[in-house]
């Protein structure tokens, strides 16, 4: 019904494709069929244990927001807008009410892309549908959790956006695992369309078990005059996750940031940004700051400038602090046309012994003197965000059970 | 019965790598005094200062330091800071990340923040990173700004006055009057003060007791700041190694 014919077909085929990027996971060793869960009138209404893991991953439901999204499992239990320019619903509701919705479906994200997609466009849709409706500008973000509360579960969850001409659309998304729920599955598609002069800031921020595997797969396109501030930020432990979200900058002026704080515990973490300067006059910058004290990270960053005048700076930093981590920075320009102004930043190292020093002879003990110096190089200064939002996230990445080594 | 000074260096021979820099280096600084530190480049001031303040390349080869009547030579640099031992450093380092009104909390919970800044007139810097992209002037007064917050009982500073503007050098000066409780009557001070300076130029906005003269690594000449700075000025360094009269 709602999955054209050719989605799945396609989907079928693509079943055992492998990713490119990441570790395998077995689908099958997962269970793809969930519990439902009981929808709840509002926020205040949701289980105690959502409601703690959703404010565990910064998600403050009881606080104000212009809408909110919570799903449970497969389960959609809440979707509401508080504020009259936006809509939010789940996906499933908005794909019956919306027959021009399938002009977005799977259009950036391919079905076929690998097996978690395809598996994605063989299930029944859950997920969340945000517009924002033109020149509607919310100061409040939509807070959105996705709570994976069954163990061995394989979550799928396929997600779209619509910033509208002139809107402004700010999103917070935490996504979470209760502490009895050791192992699951997350696949999550998110299809984003940022259109004419439309400004979009989309926060995630992901808090999983040690068994847990991640596997994002996002597409975002940008018409003219837009912009867009993309967050991801990890905290905690997890096994694997493996993601490369790809953004068109397509129309003229638009412009894209993309900031990614990792504090790696252990797993496998394979992160990044893919993406294209298609117009004139668009920028896009990508900053990763990555500290690791066990565990492999791949932090990735690819821009392809296309056009000439097209502006792309990548930046990719790393504290090593640990003989058990590894830190694979990888940046990659790709040059593509003239006057292309592409530049790139990439460092691991440790901790500078200069600046424990100073800190030690104000006072602090090395080890107060390594966490302060550690919440620093954390704390990336995200442009484009209401007040409001910039000290929540600053609140998950200086929390003080983050201490460092 | 001996008197306790508040610092205490005795016969301290420091080295950095192989090569041994301080060389039997004998220093009372008492309570409630200031001190300057006058020599030329490369001859121990600095060294000195780190080893005082314990930074970890700083090797005490023999002789002690005592601080409050404490052996503090093997003591490590946050410990000592607790003591009460505070430095302004030269080349301060960046931290990304970092604010300093945050910095200050961090230092001192009980500080006044926002009076200390405006002394300064450093308000604007109180949302900036520590010193990143400072220009040097303003660096120095990120330093003073972190001591005011530390209220440490000895204070060392060096050349506080360098690449610094007329009206930042009467600032610092000020400031170090107030670390150091210039403006309490002299038999009630009890913080002290070390400071390098090559010029002297900052000395004309604050007050010392007492200068001493390094050469070689070792201090060679101790007595009056403005007698010893017109002898420097007058006879260069070249006319202390000819007196070479022996610290006190």
């Amino acid at each position: 019904m709602h999955v054209p014919g050719e989605v799945k077909e396609r989907a079928e085929k693509a079943r055992d494709k492998k990713a490119l990027y990441g570790t395998d996971v077995d689908l099958k060793s997962y269970e793809s069929k969930a519990e439902a869960h009981q929808e709840v009138a509002k926020p205040e209404d949701l289980p105690a244990d959502v409601k703690k893991a959703a404010l565990d991953v910064g998600v403050s439901l009881d606080k104000e927001s212009s809408g909110a999204y919570v799903q449970m499992d497969q389960s959609p239990v809440i979707a509401e807008s508080t504020y009259e320019g936006v809509e939010v619903m789940d996906i499933a509701t908005a794909l019956e009410k919306y027959d021009w919705l399938q002009d977005y479906w799977w259009k950036l994200v391919a079905p076929d892309a690998d097996k978690y997609t395809a598996d994605v466009a063989q299930s029944p849709p859950a997920g969340y549908f945000l517009r924002a409706k033109a020149g509607a500008k919310t100061v409040f973000p939509i807070k959105s959790c996705l709570y994976l509360g069954s163990t061995n579960l394989n979550q799928r969850v396929h997600n779209v956006i619509i910033a509208e001409e002139g809107s402004e659309l700010h999103v917070i998304t935490g996504c979470t695992t209760p502490a009895h729920v050791q192992r699951g599955l997350h696949i999550g598609v998110s299809e984003f369309f940022i259109k004419k002069n439309a400004k979009v800031s989309f926060t995630m921020i992901h808090s999983w078990g040690q068994e847990v595997e991640v596997r994002p797969r996002t597409g975002i396109v940008m018409e003219e005059g837009s912009s867009l501030s993309n967050n991801y930020i990890l905290l905690r432990p997890v096994k694997t996750i493996q993601t490369f979200p790809t953004c068109s900058l397509n129309g003229k002026g638009a412009v894209a940031s993309f900031n990614t704080v990792i504090y790696s515990t252990m797993g496998n973490i394979d992160v990044g940004s893919n993406v294209f300067l298609n117009a004139p006059d668009t920028s896009a910058e990508s900053i990763s700051r990555v500290v690791s004290v066990g565990g492999d990270v791949i932090a990735r960053g690819r821009m392809t400038g296309k056009v000439p005048g097209a502006r792309a700076h990548l930046e990719c930093v790393g504290l090593l602090l640990s003989d058990n981590g590894r830190i694979y920075s990888i940046p990659e320009l790709d040059g593509q046309s003239r006057d292309l102004d592409m530049s790139h930043e990439a460092a691991v190292g440790r901790i500078s012994e200069e600046e424990l020093d100073y800190l030690m002879a104000r006072g602090l003990t090395s080890d107060e003197a390594t966490s302060v110096i550690v919440r620093g190089f954390l704390d990336v200064e995200i442009k484009g965000l209401p007040e409001e939002l910039k000290q929540e996230i600053k609140n998950i990445t200086q929390r003080e059970d983050l201490k460092g080594a | 019965m001996e008197v306790v000074r508040l610092l205490d260096i005795r016969n301290l021979y420091v080295s950095i790598g192989d090569k041994q820099v301080l060389k039997d280096v004998n220093l009372r600084v008492g309570s409630g005094e200031t001190h300057a530190l006058f020599g030329p480049n490369g001859t121990g001031k600095t060294t000195l200062l780190n080893a005082i303040m314990g930074l970890p390349r700083y090797e005490v080869d023999s002789g002690s330091i005592l601080f409050k009547g404490q052996d503090i030579t093997r003591m490590s640099m946050d410990q000592r800071a607790r003591l009460g031992i505070g430095m302004a450093f030269q080349r301060p380092p960046a931290i990304r990340g970092l604010k300093l009104k945050d910095l200050i909390k961090i230092i001192n919970p009980g500080a006044d923040g926002g009076r200390i800044l405006k002394q300064m007139d450093f308000e604007n810097f109180a949302n900036r990173d520590v010193n990143r992209g400072f220009s040097g002037g303003e660096v120095k007064r990120s330093e003073m700004v972190q001591l005011l917050a530390q209220q440490p009982d000895f204070t060392m500073l060096d050349e506080p006055d360098s690449g610094v503007d007329l009206e930042n050098i009467k600032l610092i000066g000020e400031a170090i009057d107030i670390l150091t409780q210039k403006d309490t009557r002299p038999s009630a001070r009890i913080k002290s003060g070390i400071i390098i300076t090559h010029f002297g130029h900052i000395l004309d906005y604050m007050k010392t007791d007492r200068a001493h003269v390094m050469l070689g690594g070792s201090v060679v000449c101790s007595g009056d700041p403005k007698e010893i700075l017109e002898q420097i000025k007058a006879n260069g360094y070249e006319g202390c190694v000819a007196c070479m009269c022996p610290a006190k």
